[in-house]
């Protein structure tokens, strides 16, 4: 097993503090083997788009709990393009009503994990689809 | 001095009071049953429930709408960049808008959300801690314009900043400096604001971002001593100033816990505060509360059982006698809660106290073998953390390291997967599950032609105000905040001027910088 392990960087964008759930999943992803870098609260979307560049990241992960997960999620997707990240996926969970998930898809958002998902439907999600080159 | 006789159906009647001779009667220290005599049988509880939402036109509806339904008080949400120092037309508020909570940028804001509401007759509670030092000054300006004179204005700011590094998260400057402006409000309200409480300790973030009752009142006390430490070290005396830090703590999980929970901070408040800092003033021992909310034991899961829980929730709150209670609503597990989910919470305390008889006697669990004995332990726990803490350097150097957050983290991440294992049951989601799906969240509808009215009214304001007097007041702000005198009175000349929640926090970092978060997970 020389295979290098899933880089995932979860991140909070805009203003919500809550950060209980984007925590519980970093640990659960590390947790699984994979390397795991965590923004901090109240991260621009270009601040978001430099640390996915800088980590090379297979999966950026967006938690947003405050209902703003559609203009978050477009900003952070453009701010993703423009500084050339193109082949991380993209995950948002949080409070995310089921209507919005197609508008989501729309915007390039690849999974969304809303309040009732288990830690495991996560990590499998990631490993199945983290998206490594071969 | 006692309410209306309390006499059951069968005739039996109710003494406020049950003790036996020589026990301790609530109302005495060490307070452990209560810190009024009679309790609710002369005033009950407070109802406070939280909200706030879009513009201050939007939430001054809200308001009045609760009012109309016998709410006795208010408790502001405010929206997140308001929370966070920023204005509406700041790029980090876009999307954000009025969203959780009402936006607030300038006192023209404050004026228009509580026109015509009467200030000694509904308290108001400020759910504002980053930016608190703005908003104070603006509630407090706004009373001032509106006659209310300071000297008699009652009311309460959540105002704990220390908890914000742990759970919930709209910290704005370093931890040293927010410490210190904390102390600047309980100076200012210690001279000019008596009956107001300028802080409002919270275990209660600390609980919901993973804590455990214990360590939710360890934390909470812990939290209060270090502005009591900080406020002292000014030269302050506890009686002058102590009576105006009060409480908030959460209702969710076993009855029982919560009940002994209550019961031993409340008495462990009082030792604290008589033995350690020599209180004499009774009211500086007496720990005030909000017993309330209960966000985390709610589930999206069959949301209608949050309105069971919740009452018995409030039951957990009203046996151990809090001062105010409000509660979560049943869509709040995914929303601003509607107006008719709002309304139930409130007639679920109502209920409560004119229904089943929760007011009929005080503290009336006193005396049962397993409420002391569980209390005894409660208490002998919380100070085992308390000093814990001490002993690794304060609660001050522990959030600051990330050591409390990193501790809190760990235990949300194992009840998370104590829940998914099963071993800790939630009905309806591993247990009594329903075949079909729960239905899609409603949200509160988010208008953006609302956010655009906020950005256009702020506009107008900044057209309007007096430019010079604007950069004139902002020049005291940091002054003050440079030369460690109390910014308070510097403040609400700035925004009596209309400068911004943004500008005045915008100041404040010029001289405090701001807080580089430990990231730990």
């Amino acid at each position: 097993m020389t295979e290098k392990p899933i880089r995932v960087l979860i991140a909070k964008p805009g203003v919500d503090g809550h950060d209980v759930g984007a925590k519980v999943v970093c640990r659960a992803l590390m947790e699984a083997g994979m390397q795991v870098v965590y923004t901090g609260l109240r991260k621009s979307p270009e601040e978001i788009a430099k640390a996915a560049r800088d980590l090379d990241a297979d999966v950026v992960g967006l938690s947003i709990m405050s209902g703003a997960h559609l203009p978050l999620s477009e900003k952070v997707a453009e701010s993703l393009k423009a500084a050339g990240v193109t082949r991380a996926k993209l995950l948002v969970g949080g409070v995310i009503p089921a209507r919005d998930r197609g508008a989501l898809e729309q915007l390039g958002v690849a999974a969304v994990f809303g309040v009732d998902a288990t830690l495991g439907d996560v990590v499998s999600w990631v490993r199945a689809n983290a998206g490594r080159a071969a | 001095m006692s309410g209306p006789k309390v006499i059951w159906d069968s005739g039996i009647e109710i003494a406020p009071v049950y003790a036996p001779d020589g026990a301790e009667k609530p109302g005495e220290y060490p307070y452990t049953r209560g810190i009024h005599p009679q309790m609710y049988r002369q005033r009950p509880w407070t109802m406070r429930q939280y909200s706030g939402f879009g513009t201050a036109a939007e939430t001054h509806e809200r308001f009045l709408f609760l009012i109309k339904n016998g709410n006795t008080g208010l408790n502001v949400a405010f929206d997140l960049p308001t929370q966070c120092g920023l204005d509406s037309d700041d790029p980090m508020a876009e999307g954000e808008i009025g969203r959780v909570g009402m936006a607030v940028d300038t006192l023209a804001d404050m004026e228009e959300a509580f026109a015509d509401i009467d200030l000694n007759k509904i308290s108001v509670s400020l759910t504002i801690n980053g930016s608190a030092v703005a908003i104070m000054g603006m509630y407090f300006a706004m009373a001032e314009k509106r006659g209310f004179s300071l000297g008699e204005l009652r009311g309460t700011a959540q105002n704990d900043i220390l908890k914000e590094f742990v759970g919930r998260g709209t910290w704005i400057f370093p931890v040293e400096p927010s410490v210190r402006l904390v102390g600047d409000t309980i100076e200012f309200c210690a001279r000019e604001v008596p009956h107001y409480s300028p802080v409002s300790v919270c275990g209660y973030h600390i609980r919901e971002s993973g804590a455990t009752p214990a360590q939710e009142m360890a934390y909470g006390l812990a939290i209060a001593c270090a502005y009591v430490d900080h406020v002292r070290a000014r030269g302050l005396d506890v009686d002058e100033f102590a009576q105006g830090i009060s409480f908030n703590f959460d209702i969710y999980g076993n009855l029982w816990e919560q009940i002994a929970k209550f019961r031993a901070g409340r008495r462990l408040w009082a030792k604290i505060m008589k033995e350690r800092y020599g209180a004499k003033n009774p009211k500086a021992m007496q720990l005030r509360m909000i017993a309330g909310g209960g966000g985390a034991g709610l589930t999206v899961e069959q949301p209608l059982n949050n309105l069971v829980r919740s009452a018995y929730y409030a039951l957990a709150s009203a046996l151990s006698g809090t001062q105010t209670m409000a509660l979560c609503s049943y869509d709040e597990a995914y929303t601003i809660p509607s107006e008719q989910a709002a309304k139930l919470s409130l007639r679920t305390m109502q209920i409560l106290m004119t229904e089943i008889g929760a007011c009929d006697t005080v503290d009336p669990l006193a005396g049962s073998y397993f409420v002391e004995s569980t209390t005894d332990e409660m208490e002998q726990r919380i100070v085992q953390m308390m000093e814990k803490l001490d002993a690794e350097g304060g609660v001050l150097k522990a959030i600051a390291e990330g050591r409390v957050q990193a501790d809190v983290n760990r235990q949300a991440y194992e009840h998370k997967q104590r829940v998914e294992r099963g071993d800790i049951k939630k009905v309806g989601v591993n247990c009594f599950v329903d075949d079909e799906k729960s239905p899609d969240v409603e949200f509160h509808p988010y208008r953006r032609e609302e956010a655009e009215k906020q950005i256009a009214r702020l506009a107008r304001v900044r057209a309007e105000r007096n430019a010079a007097e604007v950069d004139r007041t902002l020049e005291a702000v940091r002054a003050a905040a440079r030369d460690g005198t109390n910014v308070m009175p510097s403040v609400i000349a700035a925004v009596k001027a209309y400068t911004t929640v943004g500008e005045i926090c915008g100041a404040l970092k010029q001289v405090f910088g701001t807080y580089q978060e430990p990231v730990r997970f």
